[in-house]
């Protein structure tokens, strides 16, 4: 007996997890009646709909031959959640002046093809312009343009 | 005349120089994502919805719509210019459509492309005119048993429909349901997967989700096969096709928008599935059949009405009955909501300028992309020459600040980033994120018809089955995952699919 399909039998495995979950956190909603449907009715009655498609992928997976999973890209997927993350992180403390250019120059590198030169850091630095202008002064943001940590720096106007 | 009248009031309503401003502005940012690979419609309008909150609804509206169809011209002239379709739906675009450009016949294709899909999104503008009213009335009769009944059938037809395993697309389906009760309980006020986070409180946003899965999840897909793409075009001539092409491409053209028209309507259709089937469809009744993939001017003409009048019926299920049958069309109720309308059977008669200004700027919004298109192809032709690697950057920006601003919220920027990572991991497993993307949005209303047709029903679930529509929708259902699920069907399914 082994594994014919690694797709179905790692996305079998993930829905099963996925349906536990819902379920373990569901547990003390309550079900109420078939008339009178409580919060937990519908949610918890998906959740095992989920868990038996999670299991019959998984007893697929051994039965039919599927695919590999093919090459994964760890890199470019972790790069652009950082860049979004860290994002998150700096806009804040910060502002837009030194976000947004993290947000390109990191997203920048997760391209092989990505050069850094002088015409990437024009590019950079009128993007990050041009957000400022359109979105925060234009359509109205509010997003710190300079954060908190310019507090007293530059004068308050700027900051947003 | 009604339909008269009606249509009058449409084109007053279109015509108004913000609302044609703002159709032109749809259709050219369409046709520019269209051309641009990489960037959807899907994460557009996510991105352009907070820009239109300040906006009129019917303008809101046009423009977002403008968006949808214009990206399916602007696939398919790159798909015929380089071999690089910009949208799904122009793949088998792709296929006759470059090798007419190889031969220098890329004017004559593309005008063909154009017009052929100028023809199917006047004949759906009509159509959509003559038969929304009819269904929207229908519609009014319609309980909650009725609309539980015909969510069913939309979600079991979006996974006939759509590419890939069909347990898969049902997890996914289930999986977004799910997602999309996260939140507040609307009727007892309970918590559910809120984990204390007021954040989650009002669920988690349909455009988080759209973008992480669409926006980011395919910037990170792109860039695994990142490749220099030589792109090397010659110059554009010929314009006006030969009266040959216009008898060929005539029956071609007239098949598409039928079916185009026909698997429109259908949940989770749409534009892809449709060019496909006018494709495989022409292969099997052309005379020039033995002509196909070697520049047959049919094989251009049969997709692309249909990927157009595939684009544009697939607002007829989300203006008659407020139920989205894609992505795109959950991201218009979306926008219908905001604007404080209540999507559904009465948008007709209680928002009637949108409603008919809305089908009439679809008409316009053609006609633009015809006289627009074919003078600026030289445009296009040097968007496509702009390298991925200035794109994306540029992309994630815009996600990033198109979500923030929607809730004005650190934490959805989180989110999305979560759901790039969600999308990701299951696409590589075979998941499509589309299925989840609409039990997403039906999740809550799926509950609540459900609760209010038991709760009228005292408990008794046979009233899903004793009530003659809800029945018929259910027996419909049913028939379709049997077929589905029959070996000779399946080969066939999988066979629309496959490239030739």
């Amino acid at each position: 007996m082994s594994v014919r399909s690694w797709k179905d039998l790692w996305s079998g495995v993930l829905y099963v997890a996925l349906a536990a979950g819902f379920l373990w956190f569901g547990r003390d909603f309550r079900m109420g009646t078939a008339s009178r449907m409580g919060p937990g009715y519908f949610p918890l009655v998906l959740a095992w709909v989920l868990l038996g498609f999670g299991v019959l992928s998984v007893v697929r997976s051994f039965l039919v031959e599927g695919e590999g999973i093919g090459g994964m890209a760890p890199k470019p997927l972790a790069i652009i959640t950082a860049a979004v993350v860290l994002f998150g992180l700096l806009l804040t403390p910060l502002g837009l002046v030194v976000a947004m250019p993290v947000l390109i120059v990191v997203s920048a590198m997760a391209s092989s093809q990505s050069v850094y030169d002088v015409k990437g850091a024009l590019i950079v630095i009128g993007l990050t312009l041009f957000c400022i202008l359109v979105f925060v002064k234009g359509l109205g943001v509010p997003m710190p343009i300079f954060g908190s940590w310019f507090d007293g720096l530059v004068p308050a106007t700027w900051q947003r | 005349m009604e339909l008269f009248d009606n249509l009058l009031l449409g084109f007053a309503t279109a015509m108004t120089p913000l609302n044609l401003l703002y159709a032109l502005i749809g259709v050219f940012l369409g046709t520019a994502i269209g051309v641009l690979p990489g960037l959807g419609p899907v994460a557009t309008i996510a991105m352009l919805l907070p820009a239109t909150f300040a906006m009129p609804p019917v303008t809101a509206m046009i423009m977002l719509a403008g968006i949808f169809y214009g990206a399916q011209y602007g696939g398919s002239t790159t798909a015929i210019l380089v071999n690089l379709p910009g949208e799904t739906s122009s793949v088998v675009t792709a296929l006759d459509g470059y090798q007419m450009a190889r031969q220098g016949k890329a004017g004559r294709a593309l005008a063909v492309a154009a017009l052929s899909s100028f023809f199917a999104g006047t004949v759906c503008t009509l159509l959509i005119a003559l038969f929304a009213p009819p269904l929207a009335e229908l519609a009014l009769k319609f309980g909650p048993a009725e609309y539980f009944s015909l969510m069913v059938l939309g979600l079991v037809a979006s996974i006939v429909l759509a590419n890939g395993s069909i347990l898969h697309a049902l997890g996914m389906i289930i999986l977004g349901l799910l997602l999309g009760l996260v939140g507040t309980d609307v009727s007892s006020g309970a918590q559910r997967y809120t984990f204390n986070m007021p954040e989650l409180a009002d669920g988690i946003g349909f455009v988080v989700v759209a973008m992480g899965m669409f926006g980011l999840g395919e910037i990170v897909a792109n860039l695994e096969h990142e490749a220099t793409r030589d792109v090397s075009i010659k110059k554009v001539e010929g314009l006006w096709p030969t009266r040959e092409d216009f008898r060929r491409a005539t029956g071609p053209t007239l098949r598409g928008t039928l079916l185009g028209s026909i698997l429109g309507i259908l949940p989770g259709g749409g534009a892809t599935l449709a060019s496909f089937g006018a494709y495989a469809l022409e292969k099997k009744v052309s005379k020039n059949r033995h002509e196909f993939g070697k520049g047959a001017i049919e094989g251009v003409a049969a997709p692309e009405s249909a990927n157009n009048a595939g684009a544009q019926m697939s607002f007829i299920p989300m203006l008659t009955l407020g139920i989205p049958s894609n992505p795109v069309m959950a991201l218009m109720i979306g926008a219908m909501i905001i604007q404080g309308i209540q999507p559904g059977p009465s948008v007709m008669k209680e928002q009637a300028p949108l409603f008919w200004g809305l089908i009439a700027s679809m008409w316009i919004g053609n006609m633009m992309l015809l006289v627009l298109n074919l003078p600026l192809i030289g445009m296009w032709v040097r968007m496509i020459t702009i390298p991925y690697r200035y794109l994306f950057p540029a992309i994630v920006v815009f996600c990033a600040i198109g979500v923030f601003s929607l809730n004005n919220s650190i934490f959805d920027i989180y989110f999305m980033a979560l759901f790039g990572v969600i999308g990701y991991v299951f696409k590589k497993l075979d998941c499509e994120p589309a299925p989840l993307l609409l039990g997403f949005i039906l999740g809550p209303m799926m509950e609540e018809f459900l609760r209010r047709a038991m709760l009228l029903a005292k408990g008794d679930p046979s009233v899903f089955v004793t009530r003659p529509i809800s029945a018929t929708m259910l027996a419909l259902a049913a028939v379709l995952l049997t077929l589905v699920l029959l070996p000779a069907f399946k080969k066939t399914r999988g066979e629309a699919f496959v490239e030739e």
